[in-house]
């Protein structure tokens, strides 16, 4: 090597690393133990204590936003600076605005724990923060973006590790998809409309969805595993080569599966068949990743049997090769029909979650943080090897029971008795999945024991240290650093980030520009009007209380829904919903055609407090609809952003939005809504 | 027609990065960035270090 160390001279910036690595720790624990609460509450409803905040569907996005942004989220964010810096030789490029993105991504996180348990919510799954919000989002990303590529133009080595690519790829994606998925027009600085409707905000929602996984839950740490396998295993990676074609094929394939989301749905053919494809194909990048990572270890299987951090790390290799074996195997048509709406997904979810990406990040935080903190090793081994254990124990009950409960749900939806009837009401399959609920949450409590045996260790490692070492050294530019310093700025990082963006975007404009311009999916179904006052509100209500969570409004193409729900649900029905409101599981009914099924009376004593009427339900009640009167002040000004959508309402509907909701509660709201959903079409068929 | 191209193209590309990755002239490149992790991390940096 063509360089002499002289310690102390140039420092990296690990002040950051160190923040957002405790961040994670701490977030995990939090956003698990809520986790742990709403698996609870579906198991024992009684938990929903009647209390708006500690709602089921106010708190399940609290949760999916914990675990994915916060803990998730700081951990890349500590892990990219770690690794850009060392893989680099350079400190990061602005110590300001590194630390503005720790400050900043706090915020966020801070004001995503008030704001949704309050019910402000943009109603679109792992999208829910409101707009100002999703504003502070877009210049934190916009400041990372800058923090790392301006690390990498800096730095001192030839090559850009590949480590870098998937982190690079990762950041470049992830401001892509919040940014054209968040676009909306304010009603308020809480509320707002997105701008697109119905299929499209479908499609546009499921690309993003699919997307944050395949980029912010995957690209982002396969950045890790590239980093901290070879590492901790004390090998190069096992293929260079491959991780290079590993890297290409991944990014450019992953944008285009999102539709595998909506197959039977509304969606066109087309795009459910583009969707389902890429998905196939996507186990193949996918497993040669997984290769690569385990194959590292090939002549030194031996470490295993000592060193419980690289466990973690293998196994987490080991989920990520099952779920994305069995995500294709999901995708595919066929399989999704029986899969679909089930807690199989939310089983293949969670193998994936906590299999993959909190082991790879737990494995990588025991690696880093006594290098951080100038420790030779965590405090305890023992309770690291600990940790592995009640963490993977809890992981398979979690999975198996999800497994076991999706697969019995599917069967028992679809079941149909000689003469072509139905065999089992819905609720039927609720109470055949209470044990299944149980055992989840011993598993998921399994999991969170183990996150806290991690807290108590990370504590023990860091805190007798008050002072980190070498913090307080300044950077000081060499004299040769600052004259090669517009040499240094080559055209490799730039020509990588741009060929990155156009790879992909075009699974995303191939699959969702078409979709404005078809008629199927633009124009209203005949008899299909904008949303009246009071069921505007109503719906308004349906989102922040999250009913989306547990109910779709998609009748698909299949003759058990058709049987169950009425006839299938066309895009046309939903060219006024913004958001679209189609669902991905069913913990509950489908809504789509729940309209006139019942009367007013029982969906009030239903929404009050459910067993009543249904003693075997889990749903949560609602008593405070009955309290809270409709915001008359706040209609009108919904309809006109509306109109300003397209939406075509008239003067006389303004001038009459404030008497039409004047004196009526939020129940009543919800109640008129519920019963419009479905009706015209159903009356209008022939 | 539009989609065969489509997926032609996508193939030759695909070929044409695994012939790139596996080309003679990457070996060393690749076997030198392959060794980036296993390096110092601590967290002082070597100053002199002149990219060649």
């Amino acid at each position: 090597m063509g360089w002499h160390m002289q310690s102390g001279e140039e420092i990296y910036n690990d002040t950051v690393v160190r923040q957002f690595t405790i961040a994670t720790v701490i977030w995990g624990i939090v956003g698990m133990a809520v986790g742990l609460l709403i698996a609870a509450q579906l198991a024992w409803p009684a938990l929903n204590f009647d209390v708006p905040w500690l709602s089921y569907g106010r708190l399940r996005p609290l949760h999916t936003n914990a675990v994915i942004f916060a803990f998730g989220g700081s951990g890349l964010f500590a892990t990219a600076y770690y690794v850009v810096q060392r893989t680099c030789h350079v400190r990061l490029f602005s110590d300001a605005l590194a630390s503005f993105t720790f400050w900043g991504w706090q915020a966020v996180i801070v004001l995503a724990v008030i704001t949704l348990p309050l019910g402000l919510s943009q109603g679109k799954e792992y999208a829910e923060l409101i707009w100002p919000i999703d504003i502070l989002i877009a210049l934190v990303w916009v400041a990372y973006a800058v923090v790392f590529f301006g690390t990498i133009v800096k730095r001192r080595v030839k090559h850009i590790y590949v480590a870098n690519w998937f982190f690079g790829a990762f950041i470049l994606a992830v401001a892509v998809l919040h940014i054209v998925n968040s676009i909306a027009i304010p009603v308020s600085w809480t509320q707002s409309y997105p701008v697109y409707s119905g299929a499209v905000d479908a499609m546009v929602q499921w690309w993003y969805g699919h997307n944050a996984v395949g980029f912010f839950l995957t690209a982002g740490f396969l950045g890790i595993m590239y980093y901290y396998v070879p590492k901790q295993a004390q090998r190069p990676v096992y293929s260079y080569r491959l991780s290079v074609v590993h890297f290409w094929a991944l990014i450019s394939v992953y944008m285009w599966a999102g539709p595998h989301h909506l197959h039977y749905t509304a969606l066109p053919d087309w795009a459910q068949s583009l969707g389902m494809v890429f998905s196939l194909i996507l186990l193949a990048p996918s497993w040669g990743g997984m290769i690569n990572g385990m194959m590292t270890l090939s002549g030194a299987w031996h470490k295993l049997r000592t060193d419980p951090i690289l466990k973690f790390m293998i196994v987490s290799l080991s989920f990520y090769g099952m779920s994305t074996f069995e995500g294709p195997m999901m995708s595919i048509k066929t399989v999704n029909s029986l899969s679909h709406y089930t807690d199989w997904t939310i089983g293949h979810v969670h193998a994936g979650a906590l299999g993959w990406v909190a082991f790879i990040t737990i494995g990588a935080i025991y690696s880093m943080l006594p290098r951080l903190y100038g420790r030779e090793r965590m405090y305890s081994i023992k309770a690291i090897d600990a940790h592995f254990w009640i963490a993977t124990i809890g992981i398979v009950l979690y999975i198996a029971a999800m497994w076991i409960a999706g697969v019995m749900q599917g069967l028992m939806w679809r079941a149909t008795n000689a003469d072509g009837t139905l065999t089992y009401t819905f609720i039927e399959s609720v109470r055949q999945t209470y044990p299944y609920y149980v055992t989840r949450f011993v598993g998921g409590l399994m999991f969170l024991g183990g996150m806290l045996l991690m807290g108590w260790n990370v504590w023990r490692t860091v805190v007798p240290l008050r002072e980190p070492p070498r913090s307080r050294c300044r950077h000081r530019r060499t004299p040769e650093e600052a004259a090669m310093k517009h040499e240094l700025i080559e055209k490799n990082i730039g020509l990588m980030a741009i060929l990155i963006v156009l790879v992909i975007a075009v699974g995303g404009l191939v699959e969702i520009v078409p979709l404005m311009f078809q008629a199927q999916t633009i124009e209203p179904a005949p008899g299909v009007k904008p949303y009246s006052p009071l069921r505007l509100a109503g719906r308004d209500v349906y989102i922040r209380e999250g009913c989306y969570g547990c109910h779709s409004q998609m009748v698909r193409t299949l003759a058990s829904e058709t049987l169950r729900y009425g006839p299938y649900s066309t895009a046309g029905e939903s060219v006024y919903d913004r958001p679209f409101q189609w669902g991905s599981k069913r913990t509950g009914p489908d809504l789509a055609r729940v309209g006139a099924r019942y009367s007013d009376d029982w969906h009030r004593v239903h929404l009050k407090n459910p067993r009543d009427v249904v003693p075997e339900s889990n749903m949560p009640g609602y008593p405070w609809l009955s309290q809270a009167l409709v915001d008359p002040d706040q209609v009108e000004k919904k309809m006109k952003v509306l109109a300003l959508m397209g939406h075509p309402y008239s003067e006389e509907d303004f001038a009459g939005a404030r008497a039409a909701v004047t004196g009526q509660t939020e129940m009543d709201a919800v109640v008129a809504y519920l019963q419009g959903l479905g009706v015209t079409p159903k009356e209008a068929a022939p | 027609m539009m989609s065969g191209i489509f997926t032609a193209l996508l193939l030759a590309l695909f070929v044409g990065v695994w012939a790139w990755a596996w080309g003679a002239a990457r070996r060393q490149p690749f076997g030198e960035a392959a060794h980036l992790p296993l390096e110092h991390d601590a967290a002082a940096v070597p100053a002199r270090e002149v990219r060649p």
